[in-house]
């Protein structure tokens, strides 16, 4: 499908060219999945045309949690504590209700130390793009195995993973999450379909992208290597995107495709391939996952979507103007108020 | 006792005795002894109450401390002179603990009556005469405790009218309620009346020493401070005796701080996952801009142990309350204790030094509420507020507050676009100043310029992630220099008689009570002057060293078993160690001035030689 995408030199739709996007040079090994990942980050704000000054960026500890420093320079963003990302995250899209969240985090800082957070974010749906760059090892501690390592997968120093892995798109489904997705580090096409709809998604959208670490998990008997997750990914259908501000008719074969509308108007287009899959069904998302895990095969895709749920900052009926930018007449009850409740002490 | 030899003289005790009323936890107890707090309060008597309970919901034993005193004497006072029993399973034990010359009134089914000839006995059917109000168990049982109050109203000579006032209160809108408690008032007043002959020497007086007074627990006045502070962002994990703050926190927001047109709220209170995710939540909340804060204790301020550190270093404002109890996970979560000092000052791993604010009184827990936000931005940093159990917790007489126009808010450096100007560059680390203290952005600041990345790792001026050796030694230099510079801005020590002498007193917190009792029963009893610091913040300052070197022996007088503030004090003044002696209470139970005056009797009268 057509869609003229501004080139990189010029100006898109917020007058930025893609330089604004980019952040500082990656200090990531050579080949890192995590850095493919940030460049898709840049690509995807870019064509979005977003102002970077209404994102904000978090991230956790890890290889992945540094990449917010690569990408989006002009976004405020903080890297903070290992696997308490959310809870900033949380604290700060409460304080202002008018930026737009945008996480990293690693295998290790989601689904090992920082599951509790990350199950509890979920829960909450806080107006967050959640980008786990999973790559089944800690790599900034140097390869020892994360709790989404598959069972069976082998460590380069050797010695096989027996427990089994945590499949966090199935918990995010599970918990309430209105946008799970899983994608690849090398299938850029699919994963800057899904990074746009995660970006016209409103609440929390959480994508779980397969990122191999070259330098500690990328050997033979890895699940988690370039080859095998090339030769593993299938896909569930075939992800486009269509921005709000390309309206363009597609006609489509009969029943091959299917469309899904985002928050702000822009389309998720779902080519199918060879069967049915209905991603608003919430149950047959986590059947679909189980069936995957278990027969071993690495499926990518849109999971599960679920638009219009109210989003934290709704549910705490907050006021329109962000609370950090509250006046003091406005956060101190005036005198009247406060003589009403002395008389109550007396 | 004093009080008691000096009423055989003149044969009554006016105003100035304990009452001690042993329960079952869960019993509805609370309700009945906060009205007779309250109708004491209102005939114009300085009192506070005491609830020493256990961390159970229903069942075990809890008492309640009151004392009227006209000194206004507020810390708990040793002994019992009324004690009331009507626990069962503890029955023998509250009459036992009753002062000899003091009063013994007992559920009559106890048969307490010949266990003691030292007291003044008075038995009465509580449950009987509360039987004869409702034929309903459940309400039975609750309505014991008002007949017990109907007793003491009579024997004490409470003014009948401010119970029934105080009645009223505690039950708005439950008219219901009202009836069943007055009419199980009147039978223990009558039935005092008619078959208790008064034989000891207790009364109270009306007089007009609450005017202008209020009535309120520290929590309570915290919240209160916290909601006139200008709080936005409020994250919390429920944890006993902190609790109380952010529900009452919660209630006053939602009726204060709600459009009444549009409904939508100013402030964000958010119940976290645990104390991690709480403090996350506030620094993430802090670091956007919002005024935010956390409540908890001991084993909350354990897990915020990290973010604490965070924020010290990347220089974000945060507010937290340490409300604390006694010991570990399931230790003694009920009572008091001010054991968190050392571990809260030094928060976190690698250097650290929190600014601490120590409130004594409702009334500093009001202001310092709002205080702490102001310096937390001012100063970019973390501040913890010190209170305890029996601070939060418990009522205590306070002087009216003001309206804090006085304390308007202060933001701190904020930089917003039109102040970024023409920059092309900012620097969020850059102490452009010299008080160690950098301006900041707000996520939201559309100028080009003002974006930075915060990181907990090392990082130069310009936010940039850097592992150079200089770069984190002067940072690290910087930091220190920015607390120090605190300093003069923290609510300073008070001093009382302290030009000078032999001995010097040094308290903090809740203590503060227990220690003006002990220095006045040092001047009038024993002929000891002393002079008093109280300290209201960490780091100490100038006053607080200069202080130390005029008195050469001084007590630091706390709540806990190794003497956290000595051992502060004496890193903070190396010169000044040797004079410091600690007086330490940790059993749960508040100090009392007894304690602290008989201690620091013992080591004057032994000099040197009293074992350290
Ligand atoms: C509290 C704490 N414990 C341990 C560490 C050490 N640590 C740093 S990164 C990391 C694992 C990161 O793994 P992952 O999130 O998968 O990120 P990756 O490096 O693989 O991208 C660990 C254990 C830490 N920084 N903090
Ligand atoms: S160690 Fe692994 S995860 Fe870390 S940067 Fe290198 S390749 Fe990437
Ligand atoms: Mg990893």
């Amino acid at each position: 499908m057509a869609s003229d995408k501004p080139r990189p030199g010029a100006p898109n739709r917020a007058g930025l060219t893609i330089e604004a996007y980019k952040g500082r040079p990656s200090t990531l090994c050579n080949g890192c999945g995590h850095d493919a990942i940030s460049n898709q980050l840049v690509r995807a704000f870019y064509e979005y045309g977003i102002d970077p000054a209404e994102v904000v960026k978090f991230s956790g500890i890890g290889c992945s949690s540094k990449t917010p420093a690569y990408f989006l320079g002009r976004s405020f963003g903080f890297n903070t504590i290992h696997g308490r990302m959310p809870s900033v995250a949380t604290g700060a899209l409460v304080a202002n209700r008018r930026l737009k969240g945008l996480a990293v985090s690693g295998d290790g800082d989601t689904a090992s130390i920082g599951i509790g957070q990350f199950v509890h974010a979920m829960r909450r749906n806080i107006p967050l793009i959640y980008i786990l760059e999973n790559n089944g090892v800690y790599g900034l501690t140097k390869g020892q195995f994360s709790a989404t390592a598959d069972r069976g997968s082998r460590l380069k120093g050797g010695g096989a993973n027996e427990l089994p892995p945590v499949d966090c798109c199935a918990l995010a489904i599970e918990l309430g999450c209105g946008y799970v997705a899983r994608s690849f580090a090398g299938d850029p096409k699919q994963l800057s379909a899904l990074l746009k709809g995660a970006i016209g998604h409103r609440g929390t959208a959480f994508i779980d992208v397969l990122s191999p670490c070259v330098t500690f998990n990328n050997h033979e008997g890895s699940t988690k290597s370039y080859p095998y997750l090339k030769g593993a990914e299938e896909w569930l259908h075939d992800v486009g995107f269509i921005p709000y501000f390309e309206q363009i008719a597609v006609d489509y074969a009969d029943g091959t495709t299917r469309e899904i509308a985002l928050h702000d108007g822009s389309r998720l287009t779902l080519g199918k391939l060879e069967r049915e899959y209905d991603p608003t069904d919430r149950l047959g998302a986590l059947a679909k996952l189980r069936a995957s895990s278990e027969g071993g095969t690495f499926l990518t895709g849109l999971f599960y979507i679920h638009g219009g749920k109210p989003d934290f900052t709704e549910l705490l009926d907050l006021d329109d103007e962000p609370l950090s930018a509250l006046p003091p007449e406005r956060v101190r009850p005036s005198r009247g108020a406060f003589e009403r409740i002395l008389a109550r002490l007396r | 006792m004093e009080q008691t030899s000096n009423s055989r003289n003149t044969g009554s005790v006016i105003n100035d005795f304990s009452i001690q009323i042993a329960t079952v936890n869960g019993s509805g107890s609370q309700s009945a002894n906060a009205i007779l707090m309250r109708a004491i309060f209102r005939m114009g008597i300085p009192v506070s109450g005491k609830n020493i309970f256990p961390s159970n919901i229903s069942g075990l034993p809890t008492w309640y401390a009151i004392r009227v005193s006209e000194r206004g004497y507020a810390a708990r006072k040793a002994g019992i002179d009324i004690g009331v029993a009507l626990n069962p399973h503890s029955a023998r034990e509250d009459a036992l603990a009753v002062s000899p010359g003091g009063v013994l009134l007992a559920e009559s089914a106890l048969g307490l009556g010949k266990l003691r000839d030292d007291v003044h006995c008075y038995e009465v059917p509580f449950s009987r005469l509360a039987e004869e109000v409702t034929d309903n168990f459940r309400l039975r049982r609750l309505l014991a405790n008002m007949v017990y109050v109907g007793a003491l109203t009579r024997l004490l000579s409470i003014d009948p009218a401010e119970v029934d006032a105080a009645i009223r209160r505690q039950f708005p809108d439950k008219a219901g309620a009202v009836e069943l408690n007055l009419r199980a008032l009147e039978a223990g007043r009558s039935h005092a009346e008619r078959h208790l002959e008064k034989t000891d020497p207790f009364r109270l007086e009306p007089r007009t020493l609450t005017r202008g007074r209020i009535l309120i627990d520290g929590n309570g006045a915290a919240a209160l401070g916290a909601m006139f502070g200008g709080c936005t962002v409020a994250s919390w994990y429920p944890i006993t005796p902190s609790t109380s703050l952010m529900e009452q926190l919660q209630g006053f927001m939602r009726e204060f701080r709600t459009d009444p047109r549009t409904l939508k709220a100013s402030f964000a209170i958010i119940q976290a996952e645990d104390e991690l995710a709480a403090l996350g939540m506030v620094v993430g909340a802090g670091w956007a801009g919002a005024r935010a804060m956390t409540a908890t204790s001991g084993p909350g301020i354990s897990l915020m142990a990290e973010f604490s550190g965070l924020a010290y270093f990347a220089e974000i404002p945060a507010v937290v309350w340490d409300v604390q109890r006694l010991g570990p996970s399931t230790g003694l979560p009920t009572r008091t204790s001010q054991g968190d000092l050392l571990s809260c000052y030094f928060l976190s791993h690698g250097d650290t030094r929190h600014i601490l604010l120590l409130p004594a009184t409702p009334g500093e827990c009001f202001d310092f509420a709002q205080q702490a936000f102001n310096l937390a931005e001012r100063f970019q940093t973390p501040v913890i507020c010190m209170s305890d159990l029996d601070l939060g917790m418990n009522d205590w007489v306070a002087e009216e507050f003001p309206y804090p126009d006085h304390i308007p808010l202060d933001r701190g450096k904020v930089l917003r676009e039109p102040d970024l100007g023409a920059m092309a560059d900012f620097a969020r680390y850059l102490d452009t100043d010299g008080d160690g203290v950098c301006p900041r952005t707000l996520p939201g600041n559309r100028h080009p310029a003002a974006p930075y990345f915060t990181r907990g790792s090392g990082h130069n001026p310009k936010a940039e992630y850097s592992e150079r050796p200089g770069d984190y030694a002067r940072l690290m230099e910087r930091l220190a220099r920015k607390i120090r510079g605190a300093v003069p801005s923290l609510p300073p020590p008070v001093i009382a008689d302290g030009a000078g002498g032999p001995v010097g007193i040094v308290a903090w917190g809740s203590t503060h009570a227990a220690a003006q009792e002990a220095r006045d029963r040092l001047r009038e009893e024993h002929g000891l002057e002393t002079g008093y610091l109280r300290l209201r913040s960490l780091p100490p300052g100038e006053d607080t060293v200069r202080f130390l070197e005029r008195h050469e022996r001084v007590y630091v007088v706390e709540q806990n078993r190794d003497g956290q503030m000595r051992a502060i004090l004496q890193i903070e003044f190396p010169a000044a160690a040797a004079r410091l002696r600690s007086v330490l209470h940790c059993d749960g139970i508040p100090v009392d001035a007894g304690s602290i005056a008989g201690s620091i009797l013992e080591w004057e009268r032994k000099g040197e030689d009293h074992g350290e």
